[in-house]
């Protein structure tokens, strides 16, 4: 069993990797024999040219990653900037997912225990996320400004993650939602029988079966904040960030094809980082999603 | 030397002991015993209540639009302590109903529940019974072992007596080899015979089961009965026992309650008593005592009229509900 386990780990690990050799080949071989103009249906550019401007080799992305940003002499490597964007970004991003997933859990507790709460905030909560980021950005940064107690002021970062996590107590939300109500009925019934209240029942029963629905909703909050967190950062005009870097970068496109790239890159990367994060944590859980199999 | 002192005083005693055991009959001594654990285990804590009491029981599910089904009317029944009541019914005739009134998993609405001499909701509080479903219910994500002793863990239980019971109970279900194991990883029958100990972890006078052996294949299933017989003899608990199935109800019980459909009333009660708890083995199955009982729910199950005449039914005159014992 063992020995199967970690075959198919194998497996799954190359099938990966096949899948980003293959990404990149076809980029590859697309520019190598794709029409210099792109390929255009009635006026329309479906498929982009090929020049070196437009699509710039792999290898030209990847030197342009270990070279100074400018020209300055004092200019540090590409990928050290990015880098250091890219754990600022992440830094925002984990708060705006610690602050979405306690807010997100919270709503799912109140919905789960009192059914007028899940009438009156589902609606809510769906309708939160019609609005567009770019809307609520200028007003979350307005709202912030005028906050001062004491030694706090809000700051620029915060008003970032405070809408990475709006993006990120979404999923989290409905995801316990749904986790909290997945108990059987004969589950909830034994605990009626037990006479435990409700706090145990949740302790013992609700938290331990939503698990199998957290650990989907937990990887979606990470990537909806990483999201969150790069968009707020532009539009609320926040420096330091991999957002900010990505906006920079692209006017540079015109003379520098390799540079817009390294920022996307950076961005993956805090990605892959959020979800491999999420990917330990349901590590630690793997005892809560063994299957039941029916009597 | 001091300890020796003491030695030989002990050992003093237990030879006064061991003379007064001889005096009245080493025999005499156990047989005593063995009532007296019987009287604890069964009646000791009941004080002469009958195990359950339900009394003109009605249940009413109102449906939409004004619409209500009639789950149960009238129904009355005692159960002794230490007897074995099946209930049996076709569908909708209100028997887990009836089960779940007791349990004080619903309320009744109208007429008056008693177990152990307490309402309903008190024996739940009390933990009165144990129960087992026709699906095991097992957490996944607790062993074997951590399923049996939950409800000794939500009643906060030290761990070293829930430890000792567990073992305890694995013993009695013979699963004492799979304490650590999963439940996705054992069969149907042994999920089901975990949740049977898990229903008895607490020392409960009371048992009840809703179908506990309904999705089991038929082999499996008479061996979890046999086991099921044997079990309550070892702990003298009372069982309200929910089934389907004719020669099931007939195997396990003292007496047989058979319910009819719409509204859910109690045609009849049979006593049927075919050997004493532990003494029912295999063999009774191919007794012609157990076929002739039967043939005789199974004639009072498809019979149209309650009144219908069974000649050994305990109620002749039909009388609903009313136990004539």
């Amino acid at each position: 069993m063992n020995r199967s386990g970690r075959g198919t780990t194998w497996r799954r690990i190359a099938t990966g990797a096949l899948g980003i050799v293959l990404l990149c080949a076809a980029w590859e071989l697309y520019k190598l024999l794709g029409p210099a103009d792109g390929v255009v249906v009635g006026g329309l550019t479906i498929l982009p040219r090929t020049s070196d401007l437009a699509m710039p080799h792999l290898w030209t992305m990847a030197e342009r990653v270990l070279e100074p940003v400018t020209g300055a002499s004092n200019a540090v490597p590409m990928w050290e900037a990015v880098l250091q964007a890219s754990l600022f970004t992440l830094g925002i991003s984990a708060v705006g997912w610690l602050v979405g997933v306690s807010v997100g859990l919270a709503l799912a507790l109140l919905m789960q225990r009192f059914r007028l709460a899940e009438q009156a905030v589902l609606p809510w909560v769906i309708l939160s996320q019609t609005v567009p980021l770019i809307a609520i950005a200028p007003l979350v940064r307005r709202w912030g400004a005028q906050i001062h107690f004491g030694e706090f002021t809000w700051e620029n970062w915060m008003s970032v993650a405070m809408i990475a996590s709006y993006l990120a107590f979404f999923p989290v939300s409905v995801g316990a939602l749904r986790g909290l109500s997945s108990p059987d009925a004969a589950h909830v019934d034994l605990m009626r029988c037990y006479s435990v209240g409700w706090w145990k029942t949740l302790w013992r029963l609700r938290l331990p079966a939503s698990v199998g629905y957290l650990l989907p909703a937990l990887r979606l909050a990470a990537a909806s904040a990483v999201i969150g967190a790069v968009v707020a950062e532009v539009s609320i005009g926040l420096r330091g960030g991999i957002g900010r870097l990505i906006v920079e970068y692209a006017g540079a496109a015109g003379g520098d094809p390799g540079k817009p790239w390294a920022p996307i890159f950076g961005s993956v990367l805090v990605g892959l980082v959020a979800a491999g994060f999420v990917g330990l944590i349901g590590l630690f859980l793997r005892r809560f999603r063994r299957g039941e199999v029916p009597a | 030397m001091r300890s020796q002192s003491t030695e030989s005083e002990s050992s003093a005693t237990d030879a006064a002991a061991l003379r007064a055991t001889d005096a009245a009959g080493p025999r005499a001594t156990d047989a005593a015993a063995d009532d007296a654990v019987k009287n604890a285990t069964s009646s000791g804590a009941t004080d002469g209540h009958r195990a359950v009491d339900v009394q003109g029981v009605s249940r009413v599910f109102s449906g939409r639009k004004g619409a209500s089904v009639t789950a149960l009317d009238d129904v009355s029944l005692t159960v002794a302590p230490g007897e074995f009541v099946s209930l049996i019914g076709p569908s909708g005739c209100g028997k887990s109903t009836l089960l779940r009134l007791i349990a004080d998993l619903d309320e009744p609405t109208a007429g008056q529940i008693q177990v152990f001499g307490k309402t309903a909701r008190q024996a739940r509080i009390d933990q009165a019974y144990g129960i087992a479903f026709q699906q095991a219910g097992l957490l996944p994500w607790r062993t074997v072992s951590g399923n049996i002793d939950l409800p000794l863990e939500l009643h906060r239980v030290n761990k070293a007596a829930r430890k000792a019971r567990a073992a305890e109970l694995l013993e009695l279900v013979g699963l004492s080899d799979f304490a650590a194991h999963y439940p996705d990883q054992l069969s149907g029958g042994m999920q089901q015979r975990v949740a049977i100990a898990r229903s008895l972890a607490e020392s409960p006078s009371l048992l009840l089961m809703d179908e506990p052996f309904g999705a089991l294949d038929e082999m499996t299933r008479e061996r979890m009965q046999n086991e099921l017989v044997r079990i309550c003899g070892e702990t003298g608990a009372a069982v309200v026992f929910v089934t389907h199935s004719i020669p099931e109800a007939v195997f396990l019980a003292d007496r047989v309650v058979v319910m009819s459909p719409r509204p859910g009333r109690i045609r009849d009660i049979l006593s049927v008593k075919l050997g004493d708890t532990g003494e029912r083995g295999e063999n009774l199955r191919e007794e012609e005592s157990f076929f002739h009982a039967v043939s005789q729910v199974r004639e009072l199950l498809h019979g149209e009229s309650p009144n219908s005449e069974s000649p050994n039914s305990e109620s002749p005159n039909g009388v609903r509900g009313v136990e004539t014992r």
